[in-house]
Protein backbone atom coordinates (compact mmCIF):
# COMPACT_ATOMS: atom_id res chain seq x y z
CA UNK A 1 0.00 0.00 0.00
CA UNK A 2 3.26 2.25 0.53
CA UNK A 3 2.70 5.64 -1.72
CA UNK A 4 -1.04 5.25 -2.83
CA UNK A 5 -2.31 7.96 -0.58
CA UNK A 6 0.23 10.46 -0.68
CA UNK A 7 -1.21 12.77 1.41
CA UNK A 8 -2.46 10.57 4.21
CA UNK A 9 -3.16 12.28 6.98
CA UNK A 10 -5.99 14.78 5.66
CA UNK A 11 -9.21 14.24 5.65
CA UNK A 12 -11.81 15.02 3.74
CA UNK A 13 -16.30 14.15 3.25
CA UNK A 14 -17.86 13.86 0.03
CA UNK A 15 -21.87 14.36 -0.41
CA UNK A 16 -24.03 13.32 -3.63
CA UNK A 17 -27.40 14.25 -3.55
CA UNK A 18 -30.15 14.70 -5.96
CA UNK A 19 -33.97 15.35 -6.10
CA UNK A 20 -34.86 16.61 -2.38
CA UNK A 21 -30.89 17.29 -1.85
CA UNK A 22 -31.36 20.95 -0.90
CA UNK A 23 -33.54 20.30 1.69
CA UNK A 24 -31.11 16.97 2.70
CA UNK A 25 -28.25 19.34 2.64
CA UNK A 26 -29.64 22.06 4.81
CA UNK A 27 -29.90 19.49 7.31
CA UNK A 28 -25.97 18.52 7.48
CA UNK A 29 -24.02 21.36 6.26
CA UNK A 30 -25.04 24.55 8.64
CA UNK A 31 -23.83 22.25 11.35
CA UNK A 32 -20.45 21.50 10.80
CA UNK A 33 -18.44 23.48 12.37
CA UNK A 34 -16.23 26.57 10.75
CA UNK A 35 -12.62 24.96 10.66
CA UNK A 36 -14.25 21.36 10.02
CA UNK A 37 -12.41 19.06 7.19
CA UNK A 38 -13.26 19.78 3.34
CA UNK A 39 -16.54 19.20 2.14
CA UNK A 40 -17.07 18.46 -1.41
CA UNK A 41 -20.45 18.36 -2.40
CA UNK A 42 -22.04 16.94 -6.10
CA UNK A 43 -25.66 18.27 -6.36
CA UNK A 44 -28.05 17.13 -9.71
CA UNK A 45 -29.48 20.45 -10.67
CA UNK A 46 -30.66 21.19 -14.38
CA UNK A 47 -28.41 22.23 -16.95
CA UNK A 48 -27.83 25.58 -17.73
CA UNK A 49 -29.28 26.74 -14.46
CA UNK A 50 -26.59 29.69 -13.12
CA UNK A 51 -25.88 28.31 -9.73
CA UNK A 52 -26.92 29.51 -6.23
CA UNK A 53 -26.59 26.90 -4.55
CA UNK A 54 -23.45 27.88 -3.47
CA UNK A 55 -24.28 31.67 -2.27
CA UNK A 56 -27.22 29.97 -0.74
CA UNK A 57 -25.54 27.78 1.57
CA UNK A 58 -22.83 30.74 2.28
CA UNK A 59 -25.50 32.37 4.55
CA UNK A 60 -26.28 29.58 6.52
CA UNK A 61 -23.28 27.83 6.96
CA UNK A 62 -20.46 28.50 9.45
CA UNK A 63 -17.39 26.93 6.92
CA UNK A 64 -17.28 29.22 3.86
CA UNK A 65 -18.65 28.12 0.81
CA UNK A 66 -17.47 28.50 -2.82
CA UNK A 67 -18.57 26.93 -6.26
CA UNK A 68 -15.16 25.25 -6.91
CA UNK A 69 -12.78 26.70 -9.53
CA UNK A 70 -10.22 24.73 -11.74
CA UNK A 71 -7.11 23.22 -9.73
CA UNK A 72 -8.25 24.88 -6.29
CA UNK A 73 -6.52 22.75 -3.55
CA UNK A 74 -8.81 21.35 -1.17
CA UNK A 75 -8.29 23.33 2.51
CA UNK A 76 -9.94 22.71 5.57
CA UNK A 77 -12.79 24.42 6.40
CA UNK A 78 -14.70 24.94 3.16
CA UNK A 79 -16.88 23.44 1.10
CA UNK A 80 -16.36 23.38 -2.30
CA UNK A 81 -20.10 22.64 -4.79
CA UNK A 82 -19.65 21.03 -8.52
CA UNK A 83 -19.79 24.09 -10.49
CA UNK A 84 -23.32 23.16 -13.14
CA UNK A 85 -22.04 21.03 -16.00
CA UNK A 86 -19.24 20.56 -14.99
CA UNK A 87 -17.93 17.15 -13.19
CA UNK A 88 -15.85 17.82 -10.04
CA UNK A 89 -12.79 15.34 -9.85
CA UNK A 90 -10.04 15.15 -7.15
CA UNK A 91 -5.93 14.97 -8.20
CA UNK A 92 -3.61 13.20 -6.08
CA UNK A 93 -2.50 15.80 -4.56
CA UNK A 94 -6.03 17.17 -3.05
CA UNK A 95 -6.59 19.73 -5.54
CA UNK A 96 -9.83 19.88 -7.71
CA UNK A 97 -9.86 19.83 -11.35
CA UNK A 98 -12.75 19.92 -13.24
CA UNK A 99 -14.19 18.24 -16.91
CA UNK A 100 -16.89 18.77 -19.48
CA UNK A 101 -16.72 15.19 -20.61
CA UNK A 102 -19.70 13.09 -20.87
CA UNK A 103 -22.62 13.13 -18.33
CA UNK A 104 -22.68 9.45 -16.23
CA UNK A 105 -26.18 8.68 -15.44
CA UNK A 106 -27.68 11.48 -17.82
CA UNK A 107 -25.61 13.65 -14.74
CA UNK A 108 -23.00 16.37 -15.06
CA UNK A 109 -21.54 16.93 -12.61
CA UNK A 110 -21.73 13.02 -11.14
CA UNK A 111 -21.60 11.97 -7.96
CA UNK A 112 -19.70 8.54 -9.10
CA UNK A 113 -17.20 11.07 -10.40
CA UNK A 114 -16.53 12.97 -7.42
CA UNK A 115 -16.19 9.87 -5.05
CA UNK A 116 -14.49 7.31 -7.24
CA UNK A 117 -11.46 10.71 -7.83
CA UNK A 118 -11.55 11.18 -4.10
CA UNK A 119 -11.63 7.75 -3.24
CA UNK A 120 -8.36 7.19 -5.30
CA UNK A 121 -6.72 10.37 -3.10
CA UNK A 122 -8.13 10.11 0.41
CA UNK A 123 -7.90 6.29 0.73
CA UNK A 124 -9.56 5.82 4.60
CA UNK A 125 -8.97 9.28 5.10
CA UNK A 126 -12.50 9.96 3.10
CA UNK A 127 -16.19 9.84 4.20
CA UNK A 128 -18.67 9.68 1.30
CA UNK A 129 -22.58 10.02 2.11
CA UNK A 130 -25.57 9.62 -0.74
CA UNK A 131 -28.35 11.55 0.47
CA UNK A 132 -31.57 12.00 -1.08
CA UNK A 133 -32.46 11.09 -5.03
CA UNK A 134 -34.41 9.68 -7.71
CA UNK A 135 -31.70 7.84 -9.52
CA UNK A 136 -28.59 5.81 -9.37
CA UNK A 137 -25.83 7.85 -9.26
CA UNK A 138 -23.42 7.75 -6.68
CA UNK A 139 -23.96 3.87 -5.43
CA UNK A 140 -20.95 2.83 -7.45
CA UNK A 141 -19.09 5.84 -6.08
CA UNK A 142 -19.84 4.97 -2.71
CA UNK A 143 -18.36 1.27 -3.40
CA UNK A 144 -15.42 3.06 -4.49
CA UNK A 145 -15.25 5.02 -0.99
CA UNK A 146 -15.18 1.68 0.98
CA UNK A 147 -13.38 -0.30 -1.23
CA UNK A 148 -10.32 2.37 -0.07
CA UNK A 149 -10.95 1.90 3.55
CA UNK A 150 -13.22 4.89 3.77
CA UNK A 151 -16.58 5.27 5.43
CA UNK A 152 -19.60 5.33 3.96
CA UNK A 153 -23.40 6.85 5.29
CA UNK A 154 -26.38 6.83 3.67
CA UNK A 155 -29.81 8.69 4.37
CA UNK A 156 -31.98 6.47 5.45
CA UNK A 157 -34.64 5.52 2.26
CA UNK A 158 -37.41 6.09 4.99
CA UNK A 159 -38.54 9.68 4.95
CA UNK A 160 -36.07 11.18 2.07
CA UNK A 161 -37.80 12.86 -0.59
CA UNK A 162 -36.81 10.22 -2.93
CA UNK A 163 -35.91 7.11 -2.42
CA UNK A 164 -33.98 5.19 -5.36
CA UNK A 165 -30.54 7.05 -4.63
CA UNK A 166 -30.24 5.60 -1.33
CA UNK A 167 -31.49 2.69 -1.77
CA UNK A 168 -29.20 1.95 -4.66
CA UNK A 169 -26.56 3.13 -2.27
CA UNK A 170 -27.43 0.44 0.57
CA UNK A 171 -27.60 -2.72 -2.35
CA UNK A 172 -24.11 -1.68 -3.51
CA UNK A 173 -22.58 -1.02 0.24
CA UNK A 174 -24.66 -2.90 2.66
CA UNK A 175 -21.58 -2.33 5.14
CA UNK A 176 -22.78 1.66 4.81
CA UNK A 177 -24.03 3.40 7.74
CA UNK A 178 -27.74 4.11 7.26
CA UNK A 179 -28.77 6.98 9.32
CA UNK A 180 -31.74 9.25 9.60
CA UNK A 181 -30.96 12.67 7.95
CA UNK A 182 -31.21 14.74 11.40
CA UNK A 183 -28.21 12.32 12.69
CA UNK A 184 -25.76 12.33 10.03
CA UNK A 185 -24.16 15.82 10.82
CA UNK A 186 -23.90 14.77 14.58
CA UNK A 187 -22.17 11.36 13.15
CA UNK A 188 -20.13 13.91 11.27
CA UNK A 189 -19.20 16.07 13.98
CA UNK A 190 -19.04 13.06 16.79
CA UNK A 191 -21.48 14.06 18.60
CA UNK A 192 -23.69 10.80 17.87
CA UNK A 193 -25.19 9.53 21.00
CA UNK B 1 -3.57 -2.51 -5.51
CA UNK B 2 -5.35 -2.48 -8.40
CA UNK B 3 -5.46 1.34 -8.74
CA UNK B 4 -1.83 1.74 -8.39
CA UNK B 5 -1.25 -0.61 -11.29
CA UNK B 6 -3.52 1.65 -13.80
CA UNK B 7 -1.96 4.70 -12.97
CA UNK B 8 1.30 3.23 -13.98
CA UNK B 9 0.10 1.41 -16.74
CA UNK B 10 -1.95 5.27 -17.75
CA UNK B 11 1.66 6.37 -17.53
CA UNK B 12 3.23 4.16 -19.19
CA UNK B 13 0.45 4.45 -22.14
CA UNK B 14 0.95 8.25 -22.55
CA UNK B 15 4.44 7.85 -22.90
CA UNK B 16 4.35 5.48 -25.73
CA UNK B 17 1.91 7.82 -27.93
CA UNK B 18 4.49 10.30 -26.72
CA UNK B 19 7.64 8.61 -28.29
CA UNK B 20 5.09 7.11 -31.45
CA UNK B 21 3.17 9.76 -32.36
CA UNK B 22 4.39 13.10 -30.60
CA UNK B 23 1.42 13.76 -29.41
CA UNK B 24 2.27 15.08 -25.40
CA UNK B 25 -0.55 14.37 -22.94
CA UNK B 26 1.77 13.18 -20.38
CA UNK B 27 1.07 16.65 -17.84
CA UNK B 28 -2.81 16.48 -18.66
CA UNK B 29 -4.61 16.41 -15.18
CA UNK B 30 -4.47 12.73 -14.19
CA UNK B 31 -7.75 11.91 -12.55
CA UNK B 32 -9.87 12.91 -15.77
CA UNK B 33 -7.38 11.12 -18.18
CA UNK B 34 -7.21 8.16 -16.52
CA UNK B 35 -11.21 8.01 -16.02
CA UNK B 36 -11.68 8.45 -20.34
CA UNK B 37 -8.76 5.90 -20.53
CA UNK B 38 -10.62 3.22 -18.90
CA UNK B 39 -13.58 4.09 -20.85
CA UNK B 40 -11.58 3.97 -24.00
CA UNK B 41 -10.30 0.21 -22.51
CA UNK B 42 -13.51 -0.64 -22.22
CA UNK B 43 -14.68 0.69 -25.93
CA UNK B 44 -11.65 -1.36 -27.59
CA UNK B 45 -12.64 -4.70 -25.75
CA UNK B 46 -9.14 -4.41 -23.72
CA UNK B 47 -8.49 -6.29 -20.39
CA UNK B 48 -6.03 -3.96 -19.05
CA UNK B 49 -4.50 -0.15 -20.07
CA UNK B 50 -1.22 -2.52 -20.94
CA UNK B 51 -3.20 -4.40 -23.55
CA UNK B 52 -4.57 -1.07 -25.34
CA UNK B 53 -1.20 0.41 -25.87
CA UNK B 54 -0.44 -2.93 -27.47
CA UNK B 55 -3.23 -2.06 -29.71
CA UNK B 56 -2.31 1.61 -30.45
CA UNK B 57 1.41 1.47 -31.08
CA UNK B 58 0.83 -1.05 -33.82
CA UNK B 59 -1.57 0.59 -35.40
CA UNK B 60 -2.19 4.27 -36.06
CA UNK B 61 -5.87 4.00 -36.86
CA UNK B 62 -6.34 3.46 -33.63
CA UNK B 63 -4.97 6.79 -31.98
CA UNK B 64 -7.08 8.30 -34.46
CA UNK B 65 -10.18 7.32 -32.54
CA UNK B 66 -8.46 7.15 -29.28
CA UNK B 67 -8.26 11.17 -29.86
CA UNK B 68 -11.91 11.12 -28.83
CA UNK B 69 -10.91 9.85 -25.84
CA UNK B 70 -7.82 11.72 -24.90
CA UNK B 71 -9.54 15.03 -25.44
CA UNK B 72 -12.93 16.32 -24.63
CA UNK B 73 -15.10 18.21 -27.42
CA UNK B 74 -17.76 19.49 -26.01
CA UNK B 75 -18.94 22.84 -27.02
CA UNK B 76 -21.95 25.72 -28.00
CA UNK B 77 -22.15 28.72 -29.82
CA UNK B 78 -21.94 31.67 -27.20
CA UNK B 79 -21.51 28.79 -24.61
CA UNK B 80 -21.67 31.29 -21.32
CA UNK B 81 -23.41 34.22 -22.93
CA UNK B 82 -22.37 36.60 -20.15
CA UNK B 83 -18.75 35.98 -21.22
CA UNK B 84 -19.38 37.18 -24.52
CA UNK B 85 -21.89 40.02 -23.28
CA UNK B 86 -18.76 41.15 -21.37
CA UNK B 87 -16.54 40.97 -24.23
CA UNK B 88 -19.09 42.53 -26.49
CA UNK B 89 -19.82 45.34 -23.30
CA UNK B 90 -15.94 45.65 -22.15
CA UNK B 91 -13.64 44.30 -24.49
CA UNK B 92 -14.61 45.74 -27.82
CA UNK B 93 -14.24 49.58 -26.92
CA UNK B 94 -10.80 48.78 -26.48
CA UNK B 95 -10.35 46.72 -29.63
CA UNK B 96 -12.18 49.60 -31.49
CA UNK B 97 -8.64 51.80 -30.72
CA UNK B 98 -6.71 49.25 -33.05
CA UNK B 99 -6.66 49.50 -36.87
CA UNK B 100 -5.87 45.85 -37.32
CA UNK B 101 -6.63 43.32 -34.85
CA UNK B 102 -5.14 39.28 -34.07
CA UNK B 103 -7.38 37.26 -31.89
CA UNK B 104 -6.88 33.29 -31.43
CA UNK B 105 -9.12 30.98 -30.25
CA UNK B 106 -6.83 28.33 -28.75
CA UNK B 107 -8.61 24.74 -28.21
CA UNK B 108 -11.34 25.82 -30.94
CA UNK B 109 -13.26 22.17 -31.04
CA UNK B 110 -15.38 21.81 -33.32
CA UNK B 111 -15.12 25.66 -34.15
CA UNK B 112 -18.75 27.27 -32.46
CA UNK B 113 -15.81 29.65 -30.44
CA UNK B 114 -14.88 31.29 -33.09
CA UNK B 115 -18.10 31.24 -35.08
CA UNK B 116 -19.66 33.10 -32.38
CA UNK B 117 -16.53 35.46 -31.91
CA UNK B 118 -16.91 36.06 -36.27
CA UNK B 119 -20.80 36.90 -35.22
CA UNK B 120 -20.18 38.89 -32.39
CA UNK B 121 -16.96 40.70 -34.28
CA UNK B 122 -19.17 41.06 -37.25
CA UNK B 123 -22.15 42.79 -35.49
CA UNK B 124 -19.53 45.44 -34.05
CA UNK B 125 -17.97 46.01 -37.40
CA UNK B 126 -14.75 45.06 -36.15
CA UNK B 127 -15.05 41.62 -38.68
CA UNK B 128 -13.10 43.15 -41.68
CA UNK B 129 -9.78 44.27 -39.39
CA UNK B 130 -9.40 41.01 -37.70
CA UNK B 131 -7.91 37.67 -38.64
CA UNK B 132 -9.13 34.85 -36.38
CA UNK B 133 -6.68 32.14 -35.45
CA UNK B 134 -8.58 29.05 -34.51
CA UNK B 135 -6.30 26.12 -33.27
CA UNK B 136 -6.56 22.69 -31.56
CA UNK B 137 -5.04 19.48 -32.01
CA UNK B 138 -7.83 17.37 -32.61
CA UNK B 139 -7.28 17.23 -36.47
CA UNK B 140 -11.02 15.51 -36.86
CA UNK B 141 -12.18 18.65 -34.77
CA UNK B 142 -10.42 20.94 -36.80
CA UNK B 143 -11.97 19.70 -39.91
CA UNK B 144 -15.57 19.75 -38.82
CA UNK B 145 -14.43 23.62 -37.49
CA UNK B 146 -14.13 23.87 -41.03
CA UNK B 147 -16.91 22.44 -42.30
CA UNK B 148 -19.17 24.63 -39.89
CA UNK B 149 -22.13 22.21 -39.88
CA UNK B 150 -23.77 21.75 -37.33
CA UNK B 151 -27.34 19.60 -35.79
CA UNK B 152 -30.44 21.75 -36.39
CA UNK B 153 -31.80 20.52 -32.83
CA UNK B 154 -28.50 22.40 -31.18
CA UNK B 155 -29.64 25.99 -32.88
CA UNK B 156 -32.59 26.81 -30.18
CA UNK B 157 -29.81 26.63 -27.60
CA UNK B 158 -27.40 28.73 -29.79
CA UNK B 159 -30.23 31.59 -30.59
CA UNK B 160 -30.97 31.69 -27.18
CA UNK B 161 -27.17 31.87 -26.28
CA UNK B 162 -26.29 34.56 -28.85
CA UNK B 163 -29.34 36.44 -27.67
CA UNK B 164 -28.25 36.48 -24.07
CA UNK B 165 -24.67 37.96 -25.02
CA UNK B 166 -27.10 40.96 -26.17
CA UNK B 167 -26.73 40.09 -29.89
CA UNK B 168 -27.71 42.77 -32.60
CA UNK B 169 -28.47 40.63 -35.24
CA UNK B 170 -30.81 37.08 -35.62
CA UNK B 171 -28.37 33.81 -35.70
CA UNK B 172 -30.15 32.58 -38.14
CA UNK B 173 -29.22 35.41 -41.04
CA UNK B 174 -25.59 33.50 -40.50
CA UNK B 175 -26.48 29.85 -41.71
CA UNK B 176 -29.05 28.04 -43.85
CA UNK B 177 -30.85 24.80 -42.91
CA UNK B 178 -31.48 21.98 -44.91
CA UNK B 179 -32.06 18.01 -43.82
CA UNK B 180 -31.50 18.48 -40.05
CA UNK B 181 -28.27 20.65 -40.49
CA UNK B 182 -27.08 24.16 -40.25
CA UNK B 183 -24.41 25.11 -42.34
CA UNK B 184 -22.83 28.43 -41.29
CA UNK B 185 -22.22 30.84 -43.92
CA UNK B 186 -18.54 30.95 -45.84
CA UNK B 187 -17.86 34.16 -45.69
CA UNK B 188 -17.84 33.97 -41.92
CA UNK B 189 -15.04 31.62 -42.71
CA UNK B 190 -13.42 34.51 -44.94
CA UNK B 191 -11.37 35.93 -41.75
CA UNK B 192 -10.79 32.18 -39.81
CA UNK B 193 -7.44 30.41 -40.16
CA UNK B 194 -8.05 27.21 -38.75
CA UNK B 195 -4.45 24.77 -37.45
CA UNK B 196 -3.12 21.91 -35.83
CA UNK B 197 -1.29 23.75 -32.85
CA UNK B 198 -0.66 22.41 -29.64
CA UNK B 199 -0.43 24.50 -26.35
CA UNK B 200 2.03 21.76 -24.82
CA UNK B 201 4.61 21.34 -27.96
CA UNK B 202 4.01 24.08 -30.22
CA UNK B 203 5.94 28.20 -29.68
CA UNK B 204 3.83 31.49 -30.19
CA UNK B 205 2.94 32.27 -33.95
CA UNK B 206 1.84 35.72 -34.13
CA UNK B 207 1.10 38.51 -31.79
CA UNK B 208 -2.16 39.13 -30.59
CA UNK B 209 -4.40 41.71 -29.18
CA UNK B 210 -7.27 38.74 -27.71
CA UNK B 211 -6.70 35.31 -26.82
CA UNK B 212 -9.86 33.21 -25.78
CA UNK B 213 -8.98 29.59 -24.45
CA UNK B 214 -12.01 28.40 -22.57
CA UNK B 215 -12.33 24.54 -20.94
CA UNK B 216 -9.01 23.70 -22.51
CA UNK B 217 -6.78 24.35 -19.45
CA UNK B 218 -8.55 22.41 -17.13
CA UNK B 219 -7.52 19.11 -19.22
CA UNK B 220 -3.68 20.09 -18.04
CA UNK B 221 -1.67 19.76 -15.03
CA UNK B 222 -0.50 23.21 -13.48
CA UNK B 223 2.95 22.69 -14.91
CA UNK B 224 1.34 22.69 -18.41
CA UNK B 225 -1.06 25.31 -17.61
CA UNK B 226 1.64 27.92 -16.48
CA UNK B 227 3.42 26.47 -19.93
CA UNK B 228 -0.17 27.91 -22.10
CA UNK B 229 -0.92 30.48 -20.15
CA UNK B 230 2.73 31.82 -20.62
CA UNK B 231 2.70 31.46 -24.60
CA UNK B 232 -0.72 33.72 -24.31
CA UNK B 233 1.31 35.92 -22.51
CA UNK B 234 4.25 35.57 -24.93
CA UNK B 235 1.35 36.28 -27.58
CA UNK B 236 -0.19 39.15 -26.49
CA UNK B 237 0.36 42.61 -27.17
CA UNK B 238 0.59 45.20 -23.75
CA UNK B 239 -2.81 45.73 -22.23
CA UNK B 240 -4.26 42.42 -24.46
CA UNK B 241 -6.82 40.44 -23.39
CA UNK B 242 -7.17 36.75 -22.16
CA UNK B 243 -10.22 35.29 -21.72
CA UNK B 244 -10.75 32.03 -19.68
CA UNK B 245 -13.25 29.32 -19.35
CA UNK B 246 -16.15 29.86 -16.66
CA UNK B 247 -14.74 28.22 -13.62
CA UNK B 248 -11.14 29.08 -14.79
CA UNK B 249 -9.26 31.20 -12.94
CA UNK B 250 -5.21 32.72 -13.10
CA UNK B 251 -4.83 32.69 -9.35
CA UNK B 252 -3.11 29.10 -8.73
CA UNK B 253 -1.06 30.52 -11.76
CA UNK B 254 2.70 31.13 -11.47
CA UNK B 255 1.49 34.18 -14.09
CA UNK B 256 -1.03 35.45 -12.10
CA UNK B 257 1.41 38.73 -11.62
CA UNK B 258 1.71 39.25 -15.26
CA UNK B 259 -1.92 39.74 -15.61
CA UNK B 260 -4.65 42.10 -14.05
CA UNK B 261 -8.16 41.35 -13.68
CA UNK B 262 -10.88 42.61 -16.07
CA UNK B 263 -13.87 41.15 -15.52
CA UNK B 264 -13.96 38.99 -12.99
CA UNK B 265 -16.87 36.88 -13.05
CA UNK B 266 -16.45 36.44 -16.64
CA UNK B 267 -12.88 35.15 -16.44
CA UNK B 268 -10.97 38.35 -17.94
CA UNK B 269 -7.86 39.66 -17.77
CA UNK B 270 -5.75 42.22 -19.30
CA UNK B 271 -1.70 41.76 -19.79
CA UNK B 272 -0.02 44.73 -17.59
CA UNK B 273 2.32 46.46 -19.43
CA UNK B 274 5.99 44.68 -19.45
CA UNK B 275 8.33 46.47 -17.48
C1 LIG C 1 -13.93 21.13 -24.17
S1 LIG C 1 -13.14 21.66 -25.66
C2 LIG C 1 -13.31 23.41 -25.55
C3 LIG C 1 -14.02 24.03 -26.73
C4 LIG C 1 -14.28 25.54 -26.64
N1 LIG C 1 -13.07 26.28 -26.38
C5 LIG C 1 -15.34 25.85 -25.61
O1 LIG C 1 -15.05 26.26 -24.49
O2 LIG C 1 -16.51 25.64 -25.91
C6 LIG C 1 -11.41 21.36 -25.34
C7 LIG C 1 -10.53 21.40 -26.59
O3 LIG C 1 -9.14 21.48 -26.22
C8 LIG C 1 -8.40 20.78 -27.19
N2 LIG C 1 -7.06 20.51 -26.70
C9 LIG C 1 -6.66 19.53 -25.84
N3 LIG C 1 -5.33 19.56 -25.68
C10 LIG C 1 -4.87 20.58 -26.44
C11 LIG C 1 -3.56 21.10 -26.71
N4 LIG C 1 -2.48 20.56 -26.14
N5 LIG C 1 -3.43 22.16 -27.53
C12 LIG C 1 -4.54 22.71 -28.11
N6 LIG C 1 -5.80 22.26 -27.91
C13 LIG C 1 -5.95 21.20 -27.08
C14 LIG C 1 -9.25 19.56 -27.42
O4 LIG C 1 -8.91 18.89 -28.61
C15 LIG C 1 -10.65 20.15 -27.44
O5 LIG C 1 -11.02 20.52 -28.74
Amino acid sequence: MDGRYPLKGSRAVVIGASAGGLQALSAILPHLPEDYDPVLVCIHLPPHKNSVVAELFADKCRMSVVEADDKAPIEAGTIYFAPPDYHLLVEQDHSLSLSNEAPVYFSRPSIDVLFETAAEAYGEDLTGIVLSGANEDGAAGLRAVIDAGGRGLIQMPKGAYARLMPESAIAACPEARVLPLEQIAAELTGDAS
Amino acid sequence: MHNKIEDIEVRLLLEAIHLKYHYDFRGYAMASIKRRLIQARDRFGCRTISMLQDLVLHDESILMELMGYLTVQVSELFRDPAYFKAIRETVVPHLKTYPSLKVWIAGCSTGEEVYSFAILFREEGLEDRTIFYATDINQDSLRKAEAGVYGLDRMRLFTENHRLSGGKSSLSDYYTAAYGAATFDKSLRKRIVFSDHSLVTDAVFAETQLVSCRNVLIYFNKDLQNRAIGLFRDSLSNRGFLGLGAKETLRFSSHVDGFAEFARDERLYQKREEA
